[in-house]
């Protein structure tokens, strides 16, 4: 196999340089008009630090990009079966509609007069996250699931505030949980108390009793959690919490498997965030923009962040201050992610409540098909029950004969395919989190679990060579993370690349 | 549903594979009494026309900023992004493709992220930046936060020049851990009254250039003074596109630099999404918040991308973490590092004097009409100016004669007892027939 070439390209897949390699400063992809040489208001305070950014023309610029991006995975390639991550279809008539002048074109700013269409949207899709989640309030302006967490965690902190118990402190959060979960307390200023992992994956009402008591402010709990299932003791826990005087946050990561189905308000919970870019498909972009509205019991709500949409007659206007309101403050500059807002909307109305809950049943029966043709060829360590939106494995079966997870992982890569969430949760060692959505047809999950199992023969047959070696055929091999970690590199400079250009044309 | 693949036999198929009867047997751990019977009470399914059609209308009951002459800042700005931008952005490997968990299959991502971090670290003139925070606001939150982790001190004092709103949205996060915020009276140019607050109790000191009203300001004494006392200086900014032009706080030795992005390839879309940028001093790194691209090799010794310092993060370090941020800004990012990347430095400088020039003709015209007083003696591409009525009255009789003519201070802090006091702005984006319709409609309606 041939594996060099002169280019540095390897077939369609074109070599592409940083832009600081290629571009330069006079170089540029815009035509601007000439300035009029009008006499600056800034005097000494004019920018002496050199800038030497590299500039490309429009042509440059498609074609590095382009590049760029034939070196990445998407859902649009392909399954994409991140556990936690819900990685559906982002249906592109919502890329349309955030596009409309009438949203794109639009200042936060503006007087309210001009913007009663977008307020309006705003008010439909809460209406919409309300009567899904079966909660009476919510607040759209949290920017992401972390910020959504902050969120509802400032609002339980503002509700003990308010009923004189500021002395509650500590949070409980199971060890199954996202690492958001104990950050997010901790940026509220509680402390995290672990409830140990059971054997079966749940959160069990007597460990939550045992850990209860005059100090604790919140619990916070993933439902269906990152097992992949449902807690069924989950409105006994809500019972018991809200007896003890405490407020119960839901992480809605995993809403995709009950939406339309079951509404989180009738399972007692008291916040939780909604993630747009999960459960309604709006686009993970590499990375982001999400979005985060959270939604709040009726104890909460008072205390929701501004700013907050207000009905008068006919007309919506905002009100942007805390003054006069039991607001806990301001989760961001201005009202939220917008452009997610938008996109969400569409989908939702797009599907319908007979669509949303169609999405929870194929998201649930999916997995469990995967588990089904899975079982037999890996360890599922809650196999014995039906599971939830995603599939949890291990590597128990596979790791004596030498093969972990991320061998798993790197070999699914050759095979063209984007790996399953690998060692999380933390509670199930060498844990393989597979979520396959519902936006996959039949015929995808058989070709995928054709592989996995194909896979577990290669480690049967003691192949454990071919495991450590890959991933072989995808644009980068391994690549050396204690390396990036220990001798940290994290920009160009001028002067400072020479080693890599070296190593790079080798 | 155009989006559901399973077909009624698929679905069968799959329950008689997976040995149920019925979907409903999959629910078997939900409480009974939670399974909902019924659909919720809300509409059903539509096609792409009803709801293309739905979402216009809602589109048409708003103004755009386009179909005004538009003077509105203050956080949010309207520049042109070049069409190939957007065209980029929707790339699908680039639109549907995750957290770049992968390396191996995430090296687009990746490399676009290490040219952000390094586009960025130039631009604001500091040593290291990260992938992104949520937006100016946010950003400016966690280094607050970050001060007091630094320092072991308590304290964060704002300059009455920050963006109300950033002060804000710090103030509920930082009150939170129970630090204390001093947020000093609006100052149209007084950034420096920061230092005579300074003490052994002080994590950092907070301020703005350009600040909300526009004044730009020499931060070096207040570096000096700042560091004298232990504390770190934060420079935060809301218009990224001044540093074509005046100089960045890096070069005033600013210990973190954050702000908004959203001028460099984002649209104004009603506040969001944008992007946040953060940067902060190389021996600051391992406090630092958020992910960060850096470079290493692959098995092959060639050279790759990686996201790398995860220790510092809240998957691997829970609650020690030193954000609880996962999901960021991704694209909204990357739209940045196209736009940026068109300009390069030839056309940003440009660009920034373009929007000094339009500033300029706007303070000069408007500074023609009666009742009207600038404020904003060293600005970018934003002023300040002194109405002789209210200004809220004044923006939205502004609004009906299709002038957005900025923004109340009042709208932005109600105790800032600037009522009569406007916040204004352009950009490479006004005409000169624009400037002119602003001034002759401000005159009419100051009248």
């Amino acid at each position: 196999m041939i594996t060099e070439t002169t280019s540095g390209n390897r077939g369609l897949l074109q070599a592409e340089p940083l832009i600081f390699e290629t571009g330069h400063a006079t170089g540029t992809g815009v035509d601007l008009p000439a300035p009029k040489g009008l006499k600056s208001k800034l005097g000494t305070l004019t920018r002496k630090a050199p800038l030497d950014l590299p500039g490309l023309s429009e042509p440059e610029t498609m074609r590095h990009f382009v590049r760029l991006s034939q070196r990445n995975y998407a859902i649009d390639l392909g399954l994409f079966p991140l556990g936690s991550c819900t990685m559906k279809h982002n249906p592109r008539l919502n890329e349309r509609a955030a596009r409309f002048e009438g949203f794109a074109d639009l200042h936060p700013l503006q007087p309210t007069s001009t913007i009663q269409g977008a307020l309006e949207l705003m008010d439909e899709l809460a209406h919409w996250l309300c009567t899904l989640t079966g909660m009476p309030a919510v607040a759209l302006s949290p920017k992401a699931g972390a910020h959504g967490e902050f969120c509802g965690m400032l609002a339980i902190k503002a509700a003990l505030d308010a009923k004189g118990e500021s002395h509650r402190k500590r949070v409980l959060v199971p060890s199954s949980a996202h690492g958001t979960n104990p950050a997010t307390a901790a940026a509220a200023g509680f402390t995290v108390d672990e409830i140990p992992a059971r054997d079966d994956g749940r959160v069990h009402l007597d460990d939550v009793k045992a850990k209860l008591g005059p100090d604790v402010a919140a619990i916070m709990i993933t439902n269906p959690n990152t097992c992949g299932l449902f807690e069924p003791e989950i409105k006994n826990i809500a019972d018991a919490i809200h007896e003890a005087g405490a407020y119960f946050y839901c992480d809605g990561a995993n809403y995709n498997a009950i939406v339309g189905k079951v509404r989180p308000g009738d399972l007692g919970i008291d916040a939780m965030h909604i993630n747009l870019h999960k459960t309604f498909s709006t686009p993970h972009g590499g990375g982001g923009p999400g979005a985060g509205p959270t939604v709040l019991s009726a104890a909460l709500a008072p205390f929701a962040p501004v700013p907050h949409i207000v009905l008068r007659g006919e007309t919506r206007e905002l009100r942007e201050h805390m003054a006069g309101t039991q607001a806990f403050g301001r989760m961001c500059a201005f009202h939220g992610q917008m452009g997610m807002f938008t996109r969400a909307l569409a989908y939702m109305m797009s599907h319908g409540s007979d669509g949303l809950r169609q999405v929870a049943e194929d998201a649930v029966l999916n997995a469990n098909y995967l588990l089904a043709r899975l079982k037999p060829h890996f360890n599922a360590p809650f196999g014995d029950r039906p599971c939830m939106h995603e599939v949890l494995l291990d590597d128990s079966s596979i790791k004596p004969k030498g093969v972990e997870t991320i061998d798993m992982a790197k070999a699914l890569l050759d095979e063209g395919y984007h790996p399953f969430t690998t060692y999380f949760p933390l509670v199930v060692h060498g844990a393989m989190l597979i979520e396959p959505t519902e936006t996959e047809p039949k015929r995808e999950l058989d070709r995928f679990a054709d592989v996995m199992i194909a896979l577990a023969e290669r480690v049967n047959a003691g192949e454990v060579e071919f495991f450590k070696q890959a991933p072989k055929l995808t644009p980068m091999r391994r690549l050396d993370d204690t390396r990036a970690a220990r001798q940290p590199k994290l920009r160009w400079r001028r002067g400072e690349n020479d080693t890599a250009n070296k190593v790079a044309a080798e | 549903m155009r989006y559901l693949p399973l077909t009624e036999v698929d679905r069968q198929q799959m329950l008689n594979v997976i040995g149920a009867q019925h979907v409903d047997d999959l629910f078997v751990d939900v409480p009974k009494a939670a399974v909902l019977k019924d659909l919720v009470d809300l509409p059903r399914a539509q096609g792409e026309i009803e709801v293309h059609r739905h979402m216009q209308r809602l589109a048409e009951k708003n103004t755009p900023a386009g179909r005004t002459a538009f003077f509105l800042g203050a956080g949010a700005y309207r520049h042109h992004v070049p069409a190939s931008v957007d065209h980029l952005i929707q790339r699908s490997e680039f639109l549907t493709a995750y957290t770049p968990y992968q390396p191996e299959i995430a090296q687009g991502t990746l490399q676009a992220l290490y040219e952000f971090q390094s586009q960025v670290a130039q631009l604001l003139d500091m040593e290291v930046a990260n992938a992104s925070m949520y937006d100016g606001s946010t950003a400016c939150a966690e280094a607050a936060m970050m001060a007091a982790r630094v320092t072991k001190r308590r304290k964060i004092i704002f300059s009455g020049g920050v963006h109300p709103h950033y002060v804000d949205t710090a103030r509920t996060a930082c009150e939170a851990l129970g630090l204390e915020v001093v947020a000093l009276p609006a100052a149209v140019d007084d950034e420096a009254a920061v230092t005579k607050h300074l003490g052994a109790d002080v994590a950092g000191v907070i301020v703005q250039s350009p600040n909300v009203f526009g004044t730009v300001t020499d931060l070096t004494a207040i570096g000096e003074a700042a560091r004298g006392a232990g504390a770190l200086m934060i420079a935060t900014f809301t218009e990224c596109v001044s540093f074509g032009l005046i100089e960045p706080a890096g070069a005033y030795g600013a210990d973190i630099v954050c702000g908004e992005g959203q001028s460099i390839g984002n649209a104004l879309n009603f506040g969001g999404p944008y992007v946040g940028l953060f940067a902060v001093k190389e021996k600051y790194i391992r406090q630092m918040p958020g992910r960060v691209a850096g470079e290493t090799l692959d098995a092959d010794g060639k050279r790759g991308f990686v996201l790398t310092l995860s220790t510092r993060e809240q998957h691997i370090r829970r609650e020690k973490a030193t954000s609880n941020i996962c999901t960021n800004s991704g694209l909204c990012q990357l739209a940045w590092t196209i736009h940026m990347t068109l300009l390069g430095e030839e056309g940003l400088r440009k660009l920034a004097v373009l929007n000094h020039e339009k500033a300029i003709q706007l303070a000069d015209a408007l500074d023609k009409v009666s009742g009207v007083e600038v404020l904003t003696k060293r600005c970018f591409n934003e002023i300040a100016v002194m109405l002789k009525k209210p200004a809220q009255g004044v923006v939205d009789a502004l609004a009906e004669k299709g002038v957005i003519g900025g923004v109340a201070m009042s709208r932005l802090n109600p105790r800032a007892n600037m009522d009569n006091v406007l916040i204004t702005c352009a950009t490479e984006m006004n005409t000169d027939e624009d400037i002119a319709a602003f001034a002759k409609t401000l005159k009419e309606v100051l009248q």
